[in-house]
């Protein structure tokens, strides 16, 4: 028997396993280095989604303190906010900085194709 | 499709797939990412930063280090791709 | 890179052109909002920078660095951890620890600490500004 209830109310973690689990099938099946680093970028979005998804509160609002707001207000998480703030920025970084290594390579020995690569170096 | 790499793939699901009947249910106020430092902040990050929005006082104040190492980040980043590529 | 992707389409490129102060003005909206409303420098730096990006998509490149000097660039992708360092230190002149915003000096320390806070996500702002248009134009080459 099947528990509906639980699979619902962790519907947000079953999103996050198919996203890392495609970016990792990606990262090992496929041949090319921008489609590896693709699969990469993919797992790197499926842990922010699954930061921000655990910080959500139900009911809550975006954490901004309004002028005299009183004590009832529930506000979501801000610290995985905070957190992926950074990840994102390092993400960002480290595609920079592999996008570039990236060119290198193909201007260096013609092929992307890490195959290829192995027999060439 | 490759066999060996997707039965490698198929295996790391299921310890995912474990490891999820362990998490909080989805918008869950008592899980414990919720409950630990969250309420601190909420409560004193007006009158210790002056700044209404909790995620720029955390950013910048609470972690201001950890921000000056992210500035650096891009920073280091941007030097190296000049490195790679030559600045244009 | 050196020509537009859209030729000499005369709708892309107005479009662009007219398009581009006001995505660098709602950027520095973003920046200068960061302690009220969402946003802050990270945001801010993408915002303005995806404006010379637009420009460089739709007048080609050579018009887009016209427009954002080297010059003028490689002072600002250096200054934002400066500015950073700087304000940390002067934390500790004024009595407080490293990064310690509030300090009293000639306000409240909620309003001196509001004040640097603004400061520090303008030096992020400047960095994150200058060094994604300068790893786009490294990328798009010459």
């Amino acid at each position: 028997m099947v528990n509906f209830g639980f699979l619902l109310g962790h519907y947000n973690y079953w999103a996050v396993v198919v996203l890392f689990l495609i970016g990792l099938y990606a990262m090992i099946v496929k041949k090319n280095l921008i489609k590896k680093f693709m699969g990469l970028n993919i797992m790197d979005t499926s842990i922010f989604l699954f930061y921000i998804s655990m910080g959500d509160v139900e009911g809550g609002v975006s954490p901004i303190i309004a002028h005299g707001g009183g004590s009832d207000v529930i506000y979501v998480n801000p610290l995985p906010s905070v957190l992926i703030l950074t990840a994102i920025v390092v993400a960002i970084s480290t595609t920079a900085l592999a996008l570039s290594l990236i060119i290198k390579i193909y201007e260096e020995y013609g092929t992307l194709d890490s195959d290829r690569l192995v027999e060439l170096m | 499709m490759k066999i060996i790499p997707s039965i490698f793939i198929l295996f790391i699901g299921v310890m995912l797939a474990a490891a999820v009947a362990g998490m909080p249910e989805f918008g869950d106020p008592n899980s414990p990412a919720n409950t630990h430092i969250v309420p601190y902040y909420r409560e004193n990050s007006l009158e210790e930063t002056g700044v209404t929005e909790i995620v720029t006082s955390i950013v910048v104040s609470y972690r201001g280090y950890d921000t000056f190492g992210e500035v650096t980040v891009i920073f280091t980043a941007g030097t190296g791709v000049i490195a790679l590529l030559g600045r244009k | 890179m050196s020509e537009s992707l859209f030729g000499e389409d005369v709708i892309v490129r107005t479009i662009a052109r007219l398009v581009a102060p006001f995505i660098q003005l709602f950027g520095l909206y973003v920046l200068m909002h960061g302690h009220v409303s969402p946003g802050g420098g990270f945001q801010a730096g993408v915002i303005i920078a995806s404006s010379f990006i637009l420009l460089a998509l739709a007048l080609g490149l050579p018009e887009s660095k016209e427009r954002f000097k080297k010059t003028i660039r490689l002072p600002m992708e250096s200054s934002g951890p400066l500015i950073f360092a700087l304000i940390g230190v002067t934390c500790i002149l004024a009595g407080g620890y490293y990064l310690q915003y509030g300090i009293a000096f000639l306000f409240p320390p909620a309003v001196v600490s509001a004040i640097l806070i603004s400061a520090v996500e303008i030096g992020i702002g400047i960095t994150v500004l200058a060094m994604i248009v300068t790893i786009f134009y490294a990328m798009a080459g010459d």
